[in-house]
């Protein structure tokens, strides 16, 4: 047989001299063994658990940035109302592989119009004072460039009073603005806004946090948050995890590449990791096929090791 | 007194029995001796990774017959949540070792193709289902992770089909669809190892003449 039959052929495991072997005993050993351990690091280090943020806990925590994020989904600033697909039509929105966008190939699926889903529906869904009544008359019969203007107007008004604080907004035509806004906040601060973007359209029963979330993601507070955390994206957060705890570790390829150029400083930095990962996670499958790296066995020779009282009995070529 | 009708020898149903039968006999499914070769301590990387991801369902199980909910308001409920974290984390673990062990071995040898792409699939399933989990969870952590893979998600079109932001779908995910897909995948992974039986050692020679021809296996 020639060197290269010798490495293409693999023999038969039956054909090799056998050991005494207790299959069932070894797996019950092994499910024992694993069950203690797991129930002793679940005793010894728990699990962590942070209260989630509601729209209540952050607009009394963090008012000022709460208002600020309102007005910014009025006049159609916020990372949501400029996303693109799938949540609106925002024109060059959207992330591309190359020349390939399946961001917007995809399509808006999960539509959201910030101003009317975060603030309009929300006033309208709760008891109304008087002002809020003819506020929101106003803002319905004005044309979309004065509401544009209105919230624009007031959101550059907020950025120069002291801490962002409505109450020392210098006066300005910011139309009924101020009073939408402040309205939100009541209703966010005694907690209602939490309910009502879950319920709009009437359900009862709701599991989707789609407009809450992404409300919330709009500010500042929720990311400052997480920064502290350790969680966001520059600091390795994807594999991250609350409190002092391995978090999904398996992730660090994919997290590993956010952190370096091109992705870090592109655009579409998302949609090229997840390719170059799909790329990876495809080439893991075929391995046997990849001429080069299904041979890096054989090169590294850590076979030797992992069968080295095999390789020990066996005598050496002449 | 009666005797049982012998169960019929033809049809499909009996081919496929006398096939399986064929395929996997007791001793190639349940095993009273292995090849001498196997005396390395990387083969419990395999049945450790089997038993934390029964230690997985089994937890992930009693999380189940409460709610998701249960864990945050109850002591108990957070023990057994911690057993499901831990159990995860020793899975993922013994899984990753048990990968890099058998790409080392090159185990795809002789007709053992399928067993690692089984495995290698049923990895990337598990950090899928792991991923889920970590939404699911109801907590701040859930928030943030749902709040930044809505992006990678939506930049490949994924994110119009499977919201990470909706709670509901991603739950039903996360406890039936890709249990399921593991199972069965770790199932067939399994199987086929007692079908092909244990890679023998890289270029070991042959005791005897048992050969698989050049022509249809892959070389390392």
């Amino acid at each position: 047989m020639t060197r290269r039959n010798r490495r293409a052929a693999t023999p038969e495991s039956s054909a090799f001299p056998t050991r005494p072997y207790d299959l069932i005993k070894e797996v019950t050993i092994a499910m024992v063994l694993v069950a203690a351990l797991t129930a002793g690091l679940a005793a010894l280090f728990s699990s962590p658990d942070e209260r989630p943020v509601t729209l209540g806990s952050w607009s009394r925590t963090a008012s000022a940035d709460f208002t600020a994020t309102a007005v910014s989904e009025l006049d159609g600033t916020s990372t949501t109302a400029q996303y693109g697909p799938p949540y609106n039509h925002t024109p060059g929105a959207g992330q591309k592989i190359g020349p390939l966008g399946l961001q917007r190939l995809a399509g808006v699926r999960i539509p959201i119009d910030t101003a009317d889903d975060f603030v309009i529906q929300p006033l309208r869904q709760a008891p109304e004072p008087p002002a809020v009544t003819d506020a929101l008359a106003a803002w319905s019969a004005a044309p979309a460039n004065q509401q544009q203007a209105w919230a624009s107007a007031y959101s550059d008004a907020l950025g120069k009073a002291p801490n962002g604080d409505p109450a020392q907004v210098a006066p300005g035509g910011y139309g009924p603005v101020p009073v939408l806004t402040s309205r939100l906040l009541q209703l966010a601060q005694s907690g209602a806004l939490d309910g009502e973007l879950l319920t709009e359209g009437g359900q009862f029963y709701q599991t989707d946090y789609t407009r809450p979330l992404l409300f919330l993601g709009d500010g500042t507070y929720f990311a400052n948050l997480a920064q502290a955390q350790h969680l966001a994206g520059d600091q390795w957060g994807m594999m991250n995890e609350t409190g002092n705890y391995p978090g999904q570790a398996w992730l660090w390829l994919y997290t590993f590449w956010y952190q370096i150029e091109p992705f870090k400083s592109s655009g579409n930095a998302d949609a090229l990791v997840w390719a170059l990962m799909a790329l990876l996670s495809v080439a893991l499958v075929l391995v046997p096929f990849i001429p080069g790296i299904r041979s890096i066995p054989r090169w590294t020779r850590v076979h030797r090791l992992i069968w080295r009282d095999y390789y020990r009995t066996q005598q050496p070529p002449r | 007194m009666s005797s049982a009708a012998p169960a019929p020898e033809h049809g499909w149903t009996g081919w496929l029995r006398r096939r399986v039968v064929a395929a996997l006999p007791p001793e190639k499914l349940l095993p009273d001796s292995q090849p001498a070769y196997m005396s390395s301590w990387v083969y419990l990387f395999g049945v450790a990774t089997v038993s934390s991801l029964a230690v997985v369902l089994v937890s992930g199980g009693l999380l189940a017959l409460k709610g998701p909910a249960w864990w945050h308001v109850s002591a108990v409920g957070k023990y057994v949540n911690s057993l499901h974290l831990w159990s995860v984390e020793l899975f993922m673990f013994v899984l990753v070792l048990h990968l890099w062990a058998k790409f080392f071995m090159a185990a795809w040898r002789g007709r053992r193709v399928l067993t690692w792409m089984t495995g290698a699939v049923a990895f990337l399933t598990s950090i899928g289902t792991a991923f889920s989990g970590y939404l699911v969870q109801q907590n701040f952590d859930s928030q943030w992770i749902a709040d930044q893979a809505k992006d990678g998600m939506n930049a490949v079109g994924i994110g119009a089909f499977w919201n990470v932001l909706d709670f509901g779908q991603m739950l039903t995910w996360h406890i039936v669809l890709f249990p399921a897909v593991i199972c069965l995948l770790s199932a067939w992974h399994v199987l086929l190892v007692r079908l092909r039986g244990i890679v023998p050692p890289i270029d070991a020679p042959a005791p005897d003449t048992h050969l698989i021809p050049p022509g249809q296996e892959e070389r390392a």
